[in-house]
């Protein structure tokens, strides 16, 4: 700079000499490969498990196709499928909804539109924070001891509890963490000033939660349960706690009360349980299970991302 | 330079804005300052050479009377003992440096502040003789008869219509919804605008429209008292002249009050101005109060000369 200005002829030669790269930038250069590195690293283990999974398990597609899914479990591999652990699955992903969505939203809800805000909510905020990412087994053990030990005579007296109500209340359990620090996260989007221009004409609280808050917080909440779905529904750890995986379900015309005390089995448990079994038929079982889990959760949360773009609000 | 209810229109800001900026309706102009005094018929007392003493109304004219308000941020003192009194159907200023305490003043006259945990007042404002903050008064029903407007235009992602009516429907409102729409969008100016897209979404309109529109929503609830707080502070300047040719128009038939950073806003819309500066503990206290011809022709306190021509704030 000061160069230039000094010579009073600057002339285009001058200037493209002094503003041509000639810089070497080693430490920057390395830093940049490494970025690379840990790039393909994720990469290659993820697409190393993905190619494993499907040469071992697309041939059980290829030679029973819709057969598999449909099929009830069973001890000859060529005949067990996964569709009684996809019924399962589905039950409890439904009671999930019924029981953890208005629990978590409620909670949160609360937390972020009524509770003042002291040390206290604080406290409680970071903690459930902190729950979200406690290991699912510890939950597993919570239900153990709640809902198969002592609510046995609602969650199951004829299964010692290891029903699909505790399962479907522990998974309930599991999700809740992620349920109210997404819908915390979707209230907190909706900018104050909206809350403000309620209350400024005269509303009171419930109704500027209930006609503008919640609804513009909507789309959020959705995904965030959405994602939350696809949690539950991959989790296996809490459910071996609670009994889900030893069990054959039985769907035969039975009435609601009696399925969700009855016995049952998930898409998980169902890979976990053919994981385990000797011969390698049933191991290319679990790996066609595996595929239809990651094709499952993948289509949920496909549609989660395409919810929030569609109803994304930009302020 | 015509004066007296004298309608801005776009075009006369853009081929003359030095005249346009200078105009107001009932004569007080920047130009005048140093030359002309003004005799106010409702003023009763001006104010006594002491600075802050304040200016005082007939009883049937004020609206708030402010008697020693002190409002808290926890233990922060925002605003410190302002005692001073709203006239009725006139628009009275706030002005003041940045974080000297006028939008929190604004605030505690409709009890916004209760939304933000650890507000608090001591003193009182009364409202038509009555104790704003005394037990038993419902913040919901002091709203209802206080609108607001705010900083940033605020529209309800909804539609133009429904952001009229939100109002009116939660208070109740028995009448016909598509007069008040129209009425209330009528007296914010913006009827021919939106007209024929009630229907859009109001966050659609441009900034000085969605200020407009959120005018009209704060009228849509028949209120007694208009607080505007900076409300054209986001806005270019023909939008904030609308918006003050508005406030002229809208002070028939309401009490505004409004908090402004910007003296020539004050100068040309308002009928009193309050200076309102921060002391040593940042809190802010009222330095003078005054008619606003007064206030910036011949300010009794040595800070407000001092603000007004520019040397400090």
């Amino acid at each position: 700079m000061a160069d230039l200005a000094a010579s009073s002829a600057v002339s285009a030669e001058i200037v493209r000499e002094r503003i041509s790269g000639r810089r070497t930038d080693v430490g920057g250069r390395i830093f940049e490969a490494f970025l690379l590195f840990a790039l393909l690293a994720s990469l290659g283990i993820l697409i190393t498990l993905l190619v494993d999974v499907l040469t071992r398990g697309i041939g059980v597609f290829i030679d029973r196709g819709l057969d598999f899914v449909t099929s009830p479990l069973s001890s000859e591999a060529s005949e067990a499928g996964i569709g009684q652990g996809l019924i399962g699955s589905l039950i409890l992903m439904l009671l999930v909804a019924a029981t953890a969505f208005p629990i978590g939203i409620g909670a949160s809800v609360y937390l972020e539109e009524y509770a003042r805000d002291t040390r206290f909510t604080r406290f409680i905020t970071a903690n459930i924070r902190n729950l979200a990412g406690v290991p699912s087994i510890v939950y597993g053990l919570l239900g153990l001891a709640v809902f198969v030990v002592a609510l046995r005579e609602i969650t199951g007296p004829d299964t010692q509890g290891r029903s699909i109500l505790s399962g479907g209340l522990t998974l309930a359990i599991v999700v809740l963490p992620i349920v109210i620090i997404t819908t915390s996260e979707a209230l907190r989007a909706v900018p104050s000033g909206i809350r403000e221009a309620a209350y400024g004409v005269g509303a009171t609280r419930w109704q500027t939660v209930r006609s503008h808050v919640i609804p513009y917080a909507a789309p959020g909440i959705l995904t965030g349960t959405i994602l939350s779905m696809a949690r539950a529904f991959g989790e296996t750890a809490p459910l071996i706690m609670v009994g889900g995986a030893v069990s054959f379900l039985a769907t035969s015309d039975r009435g609601v009360i009696e399925t969700l005390q009855g016995k049952y089995t998930t898409l998980p448990t169902s890979i976990y349980q053919w994981v385990q079994e000797p011969q390698r038929d049933f191991i290319e079982l679990s790996a066609a299970g595996i595929i239809a889990l990651l094709v499952t959760i993948l289509l949920v949360n496909g549609l989660a991302i395409i919810l929030r773009n569609r109803y994304a609000r930009r302020w | 330079m015509p004066e007296g209810g004298r309608q801005l229109t776009v075009k006369d800001q853009t081929t003359a804005p030095v005249e346009a900026e200078q105009a107001t309706d009932e004569g007080p102009t920047i130009r005048l300052m140093a030359t002309e005094t003004y005799d106010e018929a409702e003023q009763i007392a001006p104010a006594a050479a002491g600075g802050a003493e304040p200016i005082v109304f007939a009883d049937s004219e004020v609206v708030f009377e402010l008697d020693e308000l002190s409002c808290y941020y926890d233990a922060f003192r925002a605003v410190r003992e302002i005692s001073l009194q709203v006239p009725r159907n006139k628009v009275t200023a706030l002005i003041g440096p940045s974080g000297c305490g006028k939008s929190t003043l604004l605030r505690s006259f409709n009890r916004m502040n209760d939304l933000i945990d650890g507000a608090r007042i001591t003193g009182a404002i009364r409202y038509h003789g009555v104790d704003l903050y005394a037990d038993g008064v419902d913040p919901v029903e002091v709203r209802r008869r206080i609108g607001m407007v705010f900083q940033k235009p605020n529209p309800f992602p909804k539609s133009i219509y429904d952001n009229v009516a939100f109002g009116p429907r939660v208070a109740g409102y028995k009448g016909s919804m598509d007069e008040l729409v129209e009425r209330s969008l009528r007296r914010a100016a913006i009827w021919d605008e939106v007209k024929d897209k009630l229907k859009e979404p109001g966050t659609a309109l441009s900034g000085g429209q969605q200020q407009r529109l959120c005018i009209a929503r704060a009228i849509a609830i028949e209120p007694d008292v208009i607080l505007m707080d900076e409300p054209c502070s986001a806005l270019d300047p023909i939008a904030t002249l609308k918006i003050e040719e508005l406030m002229r128009e809208l002070k028939e038939n309401y009490t505004i009050v409004i908090v402004t950073h910007n003296m020539q806003q004050a100068a040309r819309a308002s009928d009193y101005t309050a200076f309102l500066t921060m002391g040593e503990d940042r809190a802010g206290y009222l330095v003078e109060m005054a008619s606003t011809q007064q206030l910036f022709t011949s300010p009794e306190n040595r800070l407000t000369e001092d603000y007004i021509t520019g040397r400090f704030g």
